[in-house]
């Protein structure tokens, strides 16, 4: 054994790193035949909105593979997509709807009105796990007089109807089995799904309207946020969806290579009470917890300077929306007046079942110390999502809970008596059902709005922030959407210069 | 020796059936339901109740568990509870990926350890020799995690040299690539292995180099890396090989944290996520794989310590 050896071990060693370092293969190519590599933290669980795809399907799938016949833009509107027009009867009780003509799917099969039928149908099945199945319970009848007619006749009124189906995807109806593989008629065809990695789609060139501006677009998937800004740091990825943390934003805020963009989002974070059981069925106490929570305080210490406050479920991107902050401001005094008045002045005890992952862990130790003032004490009961599931979701085994509510106009929640929760007032029942039913939008809206208010007065659950929707992008690239409402994240405008 | 292997192959499989038998039920423990991680915060009670007929956990536990034992006969490890895609196909996929970093930066460990062991060993007196023994204290002390952090930083985001993360989309289709991405894993895995492993190679080599045969060997003329090449090897090789068996085997279990650091699709990322996801199948089919090759890499350390040393072959327990 000599000293030499040391060296051609220091040698290998290197060798080993510079083998590693030949450069890898870089192309330049012309803009409209880019790939853009956009990085995010939600993979789809399988490939199918009606069969659990999850967050992560609806994010690479929606607008970009599979169209509805309505679309919900970037800013909130409905539009038609394959709808060409559709006329309503005066009881509003039936929507006749024209197709687009010359609508091809990535098989090559012509879209019919049969198709339509059957991928609601599909939403509507007893297998069906859409989200949104619940939403079309009023569809007593779907018709198809011809090719290019589909005749939805409900048995009441309801004013979403066409926002309903922007969430429903026009499925080839002789397509495979949809949480593998896919037929839909977007600008995008899936090219591969590499589980764990990657998820690429190419343009698709039989597309009935304005091709992508791109050629190619691969998800890529990230388990950690760290990890993820690393790889747009090294110019692995063009961008990130959704920026989990302000940390995140640190190296890339002021940095003339990146830009941040801060759009408006519809996830809310909650600290939902089981109003059915004492202590939470008093609504004293409910606004006493309400009022001992500094939220500013909150917001700025999971987020820093991004985010929203919020009063009620309402997000500013729906149409009845209002400010509500003052409801039941920051008051100890005012807490601890109400917690007295409700039989609890030397403060009392709960669980709060709290999800794992952020960013709930650190926003219940920060209730923890703000109810700690008041003289309530928490114990934190950490739990997986899969267990909240179970245990909050489904057995209603939970005294109070966290947990982020993502979707836009979901206060109609409250409507109902059996959701997890438990709010029941009949009059905000009531409301939701008509306003469901309402001749016009500003009805609609009027009514949806005094939900709104009385759920704050009554404190149904605490409305801490909504969160900020930021994404992060080289500045080489622009035309992505901002908003990414309900998840959805269109990429056939992005072009990279 | 014909004997001995066959009990050794009955005690493989025994130990393969009990293994599962424990996997399976462990994961019945668990609180919550595979079905949940199909259903939105607004599904109704069909929906719940359809759910949980498609994963099949509505049925009772014995019959969940032969319908998997008869798929494995079969040599079928079913569907992904989730995406419905074939468990046998993705585990294979992500052992092309698993596999080669695991065996490389086994390989790179080995040669590593061994010299620097033997150095240390050698050259107990001599400055470096001092300074590698201490180098290899350290290491054991450093978590893995950290080690992929900090080559991260410096060779990714400073230097601009080795990417950040992630595999090829091509996987292997070009090697180089492929080998790039495996890089920065390979070596901080090295790293950390060699560490542990040259400080069992340094106190076999110190026991060799105390021993009375090389005593002998060395006053019968022969200089002292004549007498430890002809007969220090053989000796100090039996511990050393045992403790390999048992580091490749954590070197695979260890590529769950590296995989995570660096993105990699391999087997431990499937197995996290099958973990978060609550997909039976796909966790099933990770460990019951993963068991398999720590049960061969065992059997293959007894053969090989029983080939290196005749006393071995004797004994009488085949379980060792």
């Amino acid at each position: 054994m000599r000293r030499p050896l040391l060296a051609v071990t220091a040698a290998a060693a290197a060798a080993l790193l510079l083998a590693g370092c030949a450069a890898g293969s870089g192309t330049t190519e012309n803009a409209d035949d880019a790939t853009i590599v956009i990085g995010s933290l939600y993979e789809p669980q399988n490939l199918s909105n009606t069969q659990g795809g999850g967050q992560g399907v609806t994010e690479a799938f929606n607008g970009n593979v599979y169209e509805g016949l309505y679309k919900l833009t970037d800013d909130g509107e409905v539009q038609p997509l394959l709808a060409e027009s559709e006329e309503v009867s005066d009881d509003g009780l039936t929507y006749t709807i024209t197709l687009r003509e010359g609508v091809e799917f990535h098989s090559g099969k012509k879209l019919t009105s049969a198709d339509v039928k059957a991928s609601v149908e599909a939403v509507l099945a007893d297998d069906s796990k859409s989200a949104r199945k619940s939403s079309f319970g009023p569809i007593a009848d779907i018709a198809t007089p011809d090719e290019n007619t589909v005749v939805f006749t409900l048995s009441q009124r309801s004013i979403s109807f066409l926002y309903n189906l922007s969430y429903v995807w026009i499925v080839n109806t002789e397509a495979g089995d949809l949480t593998t593989t896919e037929d839909g008629t977007g600008p995008y065809t899936l090219d591969e799904w590499k589980q764990g990695s990657t998820l690429t789609l190419k343009r698709f060139d039989g597309y009935w309207g304005s091709a992508a501006k791109n050629a190619e677009v691969v998800f890529t998937y990230f388990t950690d946020a760290t990890a993820e800004n690393n790889a747009l740091l090294t110019g692995e990825i063009d961008l990130i969806t959704s920026i989990q943390g302000p940390d995140q934003l640190a190296q890339f805020d002021g940095n003339s290579d990146y830009v941040v963009s801060e759009g408006t989002s519809t996830t809310k974070e909650l600290l939902a009470f089981n109003d059915r059981v004492a202590p939470f069925d008093n609504v004293d106490v409910r606004k006493a917890v309400y009022s001992a929570i500094d939220t500013k305080k909150l917001l700025s210490s999971i987020w820093g300077d991004y985010g929203t406050l919020i009063g009620s479920m309402v997000p500013p991107t729906d149409p009845w929306y209002e400010d509500l902050t003052g409801v039941n401001p920051y008051d100890p005094a005012l807490s601890k007046t109400l917690l007295a008045q409700a039989g609890y002045a030397d403060g009392f005890t709960f669980t709060l079942d709290t999800p794992s992952y952020d960013p709930h862990p650190a926003v219940a130790e920060f209730l923890q110390s703000q109810l700690a003032e008041v003289g309530i004490t928490v114990e934190i009961n950490t739990i997986s999502a899969d267990e909240w599931y179970t245990k909050v979701f489904k057995d209603r085994d939970f005294t109070a809970t966290l947990q982020e509510h993502v979707n836009d106009r979901d206060v109609v929640w409250y409507g109902n008596p059996d959701f997890y929760w438990g709010y029941n007032n009949p009059q905000v029942t009531q409301w939701v059902s008509e306003a469901e039913q309402a001749t016009t939008v500003d009805e609609q809206t009027s009514l949806l709005k005094q939900v709104n208010e009385q759920i704050a007065a009554d404190a149904a659950s605490v409305w801490l922030y909504l969160y900020p929707q930021i994404v992060v992008a080289s500045s080489d690239v622009s035309g992505y959407p901002v908003n990414g409402l309900n998840s959805q994240f269109f990429a056939y405008d992005i072009v990279k210069s | 020796m014909v004997v001995y292997l066959l009990r050794r192959a009955a005690f493989l499989a025994v130990s393969l059936v009990v293994a599962m038998v424990v996997i399976f039920v462990l994961l019945r423990l668990l609180p919550g339901d595979p079905a949940n991680a199909l259903l939105s915060v607004d599904a109704t009670p069909e929906q719940i109740a359809a759910a949980r007929a498609q994963v099949g956990s509505d049925q009772p536990l014995v019959q969940q568990f032969a319908t998997w034992a008869a798929q494995l006969l079969r040599f079928d490890l079913g569907e992904s509870y989730i995406s419905s895609r074939s468990v046998g196909d993705e585990v294979a996929a992500r052992l092309a990926i698993t596999l080669p970093l695991t065996l490389l930066a086994f390989g790179l460990a080995l040669v590593v350890s061994l010299i620097v062991g033997i150095t240390a060993a050698v050259k107990a007196d001599r400055w470096y020799g001092i300074l590698l023994s201490g180098f290899a204290q350290l290491g054991v002390a450093v978590p893995v995690f950290w080690v992929g952090v900090i080559l991260v930083w410096i060779f990714a985001l400073q230097l601009g040299l080795l990417p950040s993360g992630g595999f090829p989309r091509q996987d292997w289709e070009n090697p180089s690539d492929a080998l790039r991405s495996l890089t920065l894993p390979v070596i901080t895995i090295a790293i950390v292995m060699s560490a542990s492993l040259s400080r069992y190679v340094r106190a076999a080599t110190l026991d060799v180099l105390g021993s009375d045969y090389l005593r002998t060997a060395r006053a019968g003329g022969a200089s002292r890396a004549e007498a430890l090449l002809r007969h220090g090897v053989r000796n100090g090789a039996v511990p050393v090989v045992a403790v390999l068996g048992i580091e490749l085997s954590t070197t695979l279990l260890g590529a769950v944290v590296v995989e995570s650091v660096f993105t990699l699709p391999g087997l431990g990322s499937m197995l996290l996520t099958g973990i978060e996801q609550h997909d039976f199948a796909n966790i099933q089919g990770v460990l019951v794989v993963s068991t398999l090759f720590v049960l061969l890499v065992g059997f293959a350390a007894d053969v090989v310590q029983r080939l290196i040393d005749p006393r071995l072959r004797t004994s009488v327990s085949g379980n060792r």
